[in-house]
């Protein structure tokens, strides 16, 4: 099978303040007619990635290809082929829906009447036909994103590169995306997707590569993905630090990896969760601990992490990232702390 | 959803791309950029206030309240005024080329038009473009004004529109300037700070509404030739009669050097910003 998307050895580092290697070699290939999955944590490199997918930014070493296309040296072509929708929602706040639509199909160079049709067809594909005609001002930040997305179809791409489409949204709007998106892939579009949700890569990639500080540590399907980690982490929370060391070592026969404690709250990635939680409860009564909270949870990118690495996704964002996207990446990490519940204190 | 329509177009193959077709595109992309920059100037209530009702309000102001306490050669202060209203306006327009750019970076929006298969250039010149469309609907703005509250040209209607195509020149190679600026800031907040240091200086040390000969000797060489003044001098001149060949000719110097050497800049800034 041919190859929609091709990164061979790709190597950007930004200089300024701060000098860095935001990419360090960075390798994958992507199949016709199928969504990849880049998953990383902020500042791993995932956006300059994409960013030079799409020839927005040239690449200091190794070379890429849309299409046989080279980026570089084809940069217009490519751009005719393909389409990009980022987290940011970069649509015209100042324009209404149809509006939007239509200056980018106009910038496509598509005909007068296709423009049109183009539009009206993609806002009522995207439930947007009634707010068309509103200043997107009125729109609430799921419509936004689905307008941006609709934004990067209007040309028809055959290869879609989305950058975190449903960072910061709420599970309702996510959702909805996520549908949209599989429908999509089933029209036979290809798909790049970059995301700090193991949920969603998960859900929507056939394949995928795990991305840290510039490089790729991790690479294949979802599934052996998981099957490194173990399907559920099981969480307890306890009153002291004695009680937690002591539920860490009657667990440790249910998990595939040592449980983790982080002062009185203990990890474990387990492959059967209720099984799981049934004995652990039961041998955490035969020693009389109670625990304060007991959750089971679908494990995270910080778990995979930890699971690849040995260590958390550190906050890494100030030293790795591009000046520029700096202020804009720090209000979305607030919204992915809100929308991942997950642990966040040091490996101890 | 149905697939039909999100499905990728059959042809992956596009035409070939010749000399005529980007020329084309060029024009088509520019005037689409304008277009959208055009609807922002009517939907934004303040972008609307700053090209209307400032420029009336700077009339009214220097007219009635300023103008009796300022002493003019010839006398007539309105006279004197309004061809400084006009450099002054345009020149203050010119700030929205900046935010503008400045907004449209911050929002990634020129992430999105990068990434389109659309002429680079087109995002620079539909910004000086609507800049243009909105300063000649200013021009006619204040010309209506100044005539209301006694503005008289006296050398007729070819020199005086002779006057507003230098202003409008004028105003063209100041939006590359400030474009510039905008494509420098890191949002449009400093873009709007970085600009009105270079403005202050540029409107207010001019002949824009008072004499130069009434400021210190120290003063009067900059505020006599800077470009602001050179280009009301000129105005004034084809308005009001007077000698103008030297003031004009001035004026497209500075015009001229402003776009060879800003017009580059601020492409190579739009190519280098990431």
């Amino acid at each position: 099978m041919p190859y929609a998307i091709e990164a061979d050895d790709l190597q950007k580092t930004f200089t300024g303040k701060h000098t860095v290697r935001a990419l360090d070699g960075v390798t994958f290939a992507v199949e016709e007619g199928t969504v990849f999955g880049l998953l990383g944590p902020n500042g791993s490199g995932k956006t300059t990635a994409v960013r030079i997918l799409t020839t927005i930014l040239s690449a200091d070493g190794g070379s890429a290809r849309v299409l046989g296309h080279d980026v570089r040296k084809k940069a217009g072509l490519v751009r005719s082929l393909i389409g990009l929708a980022g987290q940011y929602a970069a649509v015209d706040e100042n324009l209404t829906g149809t509006e939007n639509l239509r200056m980018v199909g106009n910038l496509n160079h598509l005909d007068r009447a296709t423009v049109a049709g183009r539009a009206t067809q993609l806002l009522a594909e995207f439930n947007l036909a009634d707010a068309g005609d509103r200043p997107l001002k009125t729109y609430s930040g799921g419509m936004r994103r689905r307008l941006d997305l609709a934004a990067a179809l209007v040309a028809r791409p055959a290869v879609l590169f989305l950058d975190e489409p449903t960072t910061g949204l709420d599970p309702q709007s996510r959702n909805d995306l996520w549908e949209v998106i599989e429908s999509l892939v089933g029209g036979g579009t290809t798909v790049l997707l970059t995301t700090q949700y193991l949920e969603e890569a998960d859900r929507l990639a056939s394949r995928l590569s795990v991305i840290d500080h510039g490089r790729v540590i991790a690479e294949g399907t979802p599934d052996e993905l998981k099957a490194n980690l173990g399907a559920t982490v099981l969480e307890v929370g306890l009153d002291t630090i004695e009680q937690a060391r002591r539920t860490a070592e009657l667990l440790a026969s249910l998990g595939s990896h040592t449980p983790m404690v982080n002062g009185t709250v203990v990890e474990v990635t387990v492959d059967d969760g209720p099984a799981s939680a049934m004995t652990g409860l039961r041998s955490l009564d035969q020693e009389g601990i109670v625990p304060t909270a007991f959750t089971l949870r679908e494990p995270s990118l910080d778990d995979v992490f930890l699971a690849l690495t040995g260590r958390r996704t550190e906050d890494e964002t100030e030293e790795t990232e591009d000046p520029s996207t700096r202020r804009r990446r720090r209000s979305r990490r607030r919204a992915a702390t809100k929308a991942m519940p997950i642990a966040t204190g040091e490996l101890s | 959803m149905t697939t039909a329509i999100t499905a990728p177009s059959v042809s992956a193959a596009p035409p070939a791309v010749t000399l005529a077709s980007k020329l084309r595109w060029m024009v088509s992309d520019t005037l689409t950029i304008t277009k959208r920059n055009l609807v922002a100037i009517l939907r934004i209530p303040e972008q609307l206030f700053f090209s209307t009702v400032q420029p009336i309000m700077f009339v009214l102001l220097f007219t009635y309240v300023f103008g009796g306490a300022i002493k003019v050669p010839g006398g007539h202060y309105v006279n004197y005024l309004m061809p400084g209203i006009f450099v002054q306006t345009v020149a203050f327009g010119a700030v929205s080329t900046s935010i503008g750019l400045a907004e449209d970076l911050q929002k990634g929006l020129i992430e999105r038009f990068r990434a389109l298969p659309m002429a680079r250039s087109a995002v620079l010149t539909g910004r000086t473009g609507a800049d243009m469309v909105r300063n000649v609907f200013t021009v006619i703005i204040i010309t209506v004004v100044g005539l209301a509250v006694g503005f008289r040209p006296t050398t007729g209607v070819l020199p005086y529109v002779a006057g507003i195509l230098l202003i409008l020149l004028f105003a063209y190679a100041l939006s590359w300037g400030f474009a510039v600026i905008g494509l420098s800031a890191p949002n449009s907040e400093t873009a709007q700070v970085m600009s009105f240091p270079i403005l202050f200086p540029l409107t207010f040390i001019s002949s824009a509404f008072v004499p130069v000969s009434s400021m210190p000797s120290w003063l009067q060489g900059f505020a006599t030739y800077q470009p602001v003044s050179v280009t009301v001098s000129a105005c004034r001149a084809l308005m009001l009669g007077g000698p103008t060949a030297s003031w004009v000719i001035q004026t497209l110097a500075w015009t001229i050097g402003f776009l060879i050497v800003l017009i580059p800049l601020a492409v190579h800034r739009y190519r280098t910003r990431t």
